[in-house]
């Protein structure tokens, strides 16, 4: 177990940049998500189609295929997915600056394909406001996109909270495939690069990378037990 | 207190809500048949009737929370608008209360009642603000003002909508059994309240089973069943000497409890 301790900084690197990867593809998904069921609920017939198919199609492929499609596609279309590269973001995201565009095609696999999930969830959160709400909203003549901003949304949202925390869980861990896909240095590829460049024993350095995981979503797990607790007390 | 527009006193006597030749289906089901009604500026109309006859339906038609497949509903002089920003701003016109409150459950009393000035009438929240407590005084449940619907009993939600409802000054004011979901202890209170906005010459449409409600502040009873107005008078005849078959045997079925 001794590589725990002297590749530390292999790890440590590479929890860094799998935290960065989640981080941003979570508010990608989130976004995604939220903007996908609106468009499901919304009154315009063409949006909820654009809304559906979206959510069909990710959420019924596999995540490999996906990501394929945003490594290789995405360059084939000529895209380098710069659109992330957001002023701002790329000063606290060094990655998300550079020319090597694999930190940024794999935001766009794992936000577009975890969005499926995000709307799916945030439309289950929706029906469980009860329609009396967004009727008393109508009536005093909030427009339908005030009513989901001031009413719905954040109603929807607290009843959202635990299952969309299980949606992001299990993005975390899909994250693992990102080394497969280009991405150089994250907690899975480092665990790769350990034992086939420096030959180090294969069970310990993925007990590492496996803590790595854990460091993330367990957490995140008990915070959503605690938030699920708390909300059945306020019921 | 007068806290809503002077001009639904003023102009008292001409129509406000007219509905033509109103049909509603649900699926098979022909819930309006034919409805015809004509509701005056300043008049209080209370429609009674046995349940499944289409009440709430009728109800919820004048502020168009349920379309309708036939016939014309004008209010203030103007047809419905289809859905979209017109008719978001009748709707803000026409206040509307509920048999089970709908108070925004994540928000205070007081935000409940400031949501429609700041956000539709783009109000300053401090007016807005100002408006809303002295509405809430009014209703007597200022003191609430900072808590959650779910920390109020029954009577207190329900005129915590009705003031949620005044705060848009509405022309008119709907009202769907509004203490049918209350302890009969709690009904009284908010009786009291509709009674005196009635006094003041608000245009209210009234869903109610309370018979003393109809008796002393309607202007007009109008009686329903089965999807059709079936007969209308003013609360003195139409308790004392109703004409159709129906509204004897539903009058004889409530009144004999
Ligand atoms: N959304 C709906 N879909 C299908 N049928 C409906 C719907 N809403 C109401 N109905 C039916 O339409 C008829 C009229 O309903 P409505 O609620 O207007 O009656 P009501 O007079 O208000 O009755 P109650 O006194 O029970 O409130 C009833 O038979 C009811 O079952
Ligand atoms: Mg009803």
């Amino acid at each position: 177990m001794s590589v725990l301790v002297d590749h530390f900084d292999v790890f440590a690197s590479g929890l860094w940049l799998t935290f960065q990867l989640c981080l941003l593809s979570a508010i990608g998904a989130l976004i995604l998500g939220t903007v996908a069921a609106v468009m499901r609920i919304s009154p315009i017939p063409p949006l909820r189609w654009v809304g559906t198919a979206y959510v069909t199609v990710f959420r019924n492929c596999p995540l490999t295929i996906v990501w394929f499609f945003a490594a290789f596609g995405l360059p084939a279309l000529g895209s380098n997915a710069d659109f992330l590269r957001i002023p701002g973001l790329t000063s606290v995201f060094s990655r998300l600056g550079v020319d090597i565009p694999y930190f940024r095609f794999a935001i766009v696999a794992l936000s577009v394909y975890t969005g499926a999930f995000v709307c799916e969830a945030i439309r289950s959160g929706i029906n469980a406001v009860p329609t009396g709400q967004a009727e008393a909203a109508r009536a005093i003549g909030l427009t339908f996109t005030q009513n989901l901003r001031h009413v719905v949304l954040p109603q929807a949202w607290k009843a959202a909270i635990v299952p969309l925390g299980s949606v992001i869980i299990a993005m975390i861990k899909n994250s693992a495939l990102a080394g497969f896909f280009g991405l150089v240095g994250e907690l899975s590829n480092s665990g790769v690069n350990l034992t086939s460049a420096l030959g180090e024993p294969i069970i310990p350095v993925f007990i590492g990378v496996s803590i790595g995981f854990l460091i993330m979503t367990v957490p995140l797990g008990l915070l959503l037990d605690h938030l699920e607790r708390r909300r059945a007390v306020a019921r | 207190m007068t806290l809503h527009r002077a001009v639904t006193t003023v102009a008292a006597g001409e129509p406000l809500i007219v509905l033509d030749s109103v049909n509603k289906w649900f699926g098979p089901l022909h819930v309006l048949q034919d409805v015809s009604l004509s509701v005056d500026r300043g008049e209080v109309v209370v429609v009674i009737g046995p349940s499944g006859s289409g009440k709430s339906t009728l109800c919820r038609a004048i502020n168009r929370l349920e379309p309708i497949n036939s016939g014309t509903i004008t209010f203030d002089g103007k047809p419905l608008p289809a859905e979209g920003r017109a008719l978001a701003r009748l709707r803000s016109d026409v206040g509307m209360v509920f048999q089970s409150f709908n108070l925004f459950a994540h928000k205070t009393i007081l935000q409940n009642v400031t949501l429609g000035p700041v956000k539709v009438r783009r109000e300053k929240s401090a007016s807005a603000r100002d408006r809303a407590m002295t509405l809430l005084e009014r209703v007597g449940i200022a003191s609430q003002a900072e808590k959650y619907p779910a920390q109020l009993s029954g009577g207190q939600q329900q005129r915590a909508a009705i003031a949620r409802a005044l705060a848009m000054q509405p022309k008119a004011m709907l009202f769907d059994e509004p203490t049918s979901a209350l302890d009969p202890e709690m009904v009284g209170e908010v009786l009291d309240v509709m009674t005196s906005l009635a006094r003041d010459g608000m245009t209210m449409v009234v869903v109610t089973h309370e018979m003393g409600f109809a008796r002393h502040a309607a202007n007009r009873v109008v009686f329903m069943a089965d999807g059709q107005l079936v007969e209308q008078a003013p609360p003195d005849e139409f308790f004392g000497s109703p004409k159709s078959e129906r509204a004897k045997d539903f009058l004889s079925k409530i009144l004999t409890h």
